[in-house]
């Protein structure tokens, strides 16, 4: 177990690439243990990708991502799974089985990775519903779901084997005013109720702002600030202000490169 | 870069060489892994009979369906040939070894890749567009291990029971037309089945080549789903794929089997 003076993620030194494009160039990211910590950045800057890297699912091209005290870029198959056991993730899409009910969506982690006897099993999977005020709900199919409450259940799957971090991939996205607020409020409390790690991927600067410790916001590759939510929100960095008061133009320009629009207008074709 | 120049065209079949063993290699390592979980389907067994009744029994219907008028139709052929030479007493014999060397194994592959081959690559292509399959991995629980290998394995187990009862079937269909409406007679038929097929020669050898078309359509399906771009265009690009290359790789390796196993 990572201790409280120890970052639970360390990203150092990253180089990424995806198909054609650079997505990280030298980034170096240290996410402390304990509490939310949330990383927020323009559409396509690589949020998802850096969850991705921490579970392994990605491999660096350069530099080293340590997880719960282990280098996953390096580990072999067998102990990648083994330390996912210790990870719970949450997806944009829910991402729950279609073919099980809700309940069993919430036990599948537990019979999968342990020898639980079925009683404390059911015990385990109604405290984790009761836990995002689904449990009415266990004996549904994921498509008799709405949006908010499919993301409830995927919350209460990802907390299943109660595990030291927890990853959140835009959970915060295509939500009525009701479920977002019902998800923000779970993500604090769950993380507060098993004291983890947190680390919420998003774009929604309200709702990340209002429940994070720490704030990463990156872009342009790299990491351009850190620091509290309050910390950010003082900032003069011109790209911590156009991205937290969501100004059109800036740093990140409203037009994508062009070649002269004069020009082209009247070029003849 | 000119159409028409000649570097172009071996740039682009080179290219087009590589992408393509390329592509083979990561399905033969897919292939690998995916027989490698094999021995765990024995702890869980229900996983497996689920995955026959999808991709097996559901099959059946119109297994026999086709089964019967394919047997039905080699007797109506199978008479209006053999009559003019007076030989008609042999067309039991020539339904049979039609069903059990050929026919059998060929059209009840090609069912079974219409049928379930598409599914099973729609299915896995629509789990890895919906993130399931990054889910499980985050579970722990290797998708290889969980998704792939009880499918491959059913398709294995169930195309060669297809193949028996699409035979099974043709023959009583081949009956119905010969004995029944054309008046062959019915002792005649059988016998010259019960004379003329040989166990090790004809049916063996069509298990044979049904168990090899049932590991080349399944890891077709379900390597093509596992692969496939995660979107409803790459889904639909996927599925149509596994069944254009399922067809042909049945057709081409029923090819060599047959000049492997029938050299007299």
């Amino acid at each position: 177990m990572s201790g409280q003076h120890q970052p639970v993620v360390a990203i150092e030194a990253v180089d990424f690439h995806f198909g054609q494009k650079n997505i990280y160039t030298n980034v170096t990211i240290q996410i402390p243990s304990y509490g939310v910590s949330v990383i927020m950045g323009p559409s396509g800057c690589g949020k998802s990708t850096l969850l991705n890297l921490i579970s392994g699912r990605y491999k660096p091209d350069r530099g080293k991502v340590r997880v719960l005290g282990y280098e996953v870029n390096t580990l072999r198959e067998k102990d990648l799974f083994q330390l996912r056991r210790r990870m719970g993730m949450m997806f944009q899409s829910s991402a729950l089985l279609t073919d099980l009910s809700v309940f069993e969506n919430v036990a599948f982690p537990l019979r999968e990775n342990t020898d639980l006897p079925e009683p404390l099993i059911r015990n385990l999977v109604l405290m984790k519903l009761e836990q995002v005020g689904l449990r009415g709900a266990q004996n549904h199919s994921p498509s008799e779901l709405s949006g908010g409450m499919a993301r409830r259940v995927a919350l209460a799957r990802a907390t299943a084997m109660d595990p030291d971090l927890l990853l959140f991939d835009e959970p915060f996205t295509g939500l009525d005013p009701i479920s977002l607020g019902i998800i923000t409020k779970l993500v604090r409390e769950i993380t507060d109720a098993l004291r983890t790690t947190s680390i919420v991927v998003t774009h929604d600067v309200e709702e990340g702002l209002s429940i994070a410790d720490h704030v990463f916001l990156l872009g342009r590759g790299t990491l351009l600030a850190s620091g509290t939510p309050q910390e950010l929100l003082d900032s003069d960095q011109p790209e911590v202000r156009q991205f937290l008061h969501g100004l059109p133009d800036g740093p990140v320009p409203f037009h994508y490169p062009a070649n002269d629009y004069r020009g082209q207008i009247l070029e003849r074709s | 870069m000119n159409a028409a120049n000649p570097a172009v065209w071996v740039q682009r079949i080179g290219a087009g060489a590589i992408e393509l063993v390329g592509r083979l290699g990561h399905a033969t390592v897919f292939l690998l892994k995916s027989l490698g979980h094999f021995p765990s389907l024995l702890r869980r067994p229900s996983l497996l009979t689920r995955q026959i009744f999808s991709v097996g029994v559901l099959t059946v219907s119109i297994t026999v369906v086709a089964g019967a008028f394919v047997g039905m139709v080699l007797g109506f052929q199978g008479y209006y040939t053999l009559i003019d030479f007076g030989a008609e007493s042999s067309l039991g014999l020539l339904v049979a070894l039609s069903l059990t060397r050929e026919l059998g194994p060929v059209l009840s592959a090609l069912l079974y890749t219409g049928r379930a081959g598409s599914a099973l690559t729609a299915e896995i292509g629509l789990m890895k567009t919906t993130e399931q399959l990054a889910a499980l991995e985050m579970m722990a629980v290797n998708p290889i291990r969980r998704v792939i290998s009880p499918r491959l394995l059913a398709g294995i187990i169930a195309v060669p029971l297809l193949c028996a009862m699409f035979t099974f079937v043709g023959i009583l269909g081949g009956y119905f037309a010969s004995v029944i409406q054309l008046g062959v007679d019915s002792g005649v038929y059988w016998s010259s089945i019960t004379d003329g097929v040989d166990l090790r020669l004809d049916i063996m050898n069509g298990l044979i080549k049904s168990v090899v078309f049932g590991i080349l359509v399944t890891w077709i399906a379900v390597f093509e789903g596992y692969d496939s771009y995660p979107s409803a265009e790459g889904i639909s690009r996927a599925t149509t794929r596994t069944v254009v290359s399922a067809s042909l790789a049945i057709l081409g390796s029923d090819y060599i089997l047959t000049a492997l196993m029938f050299r007299g």
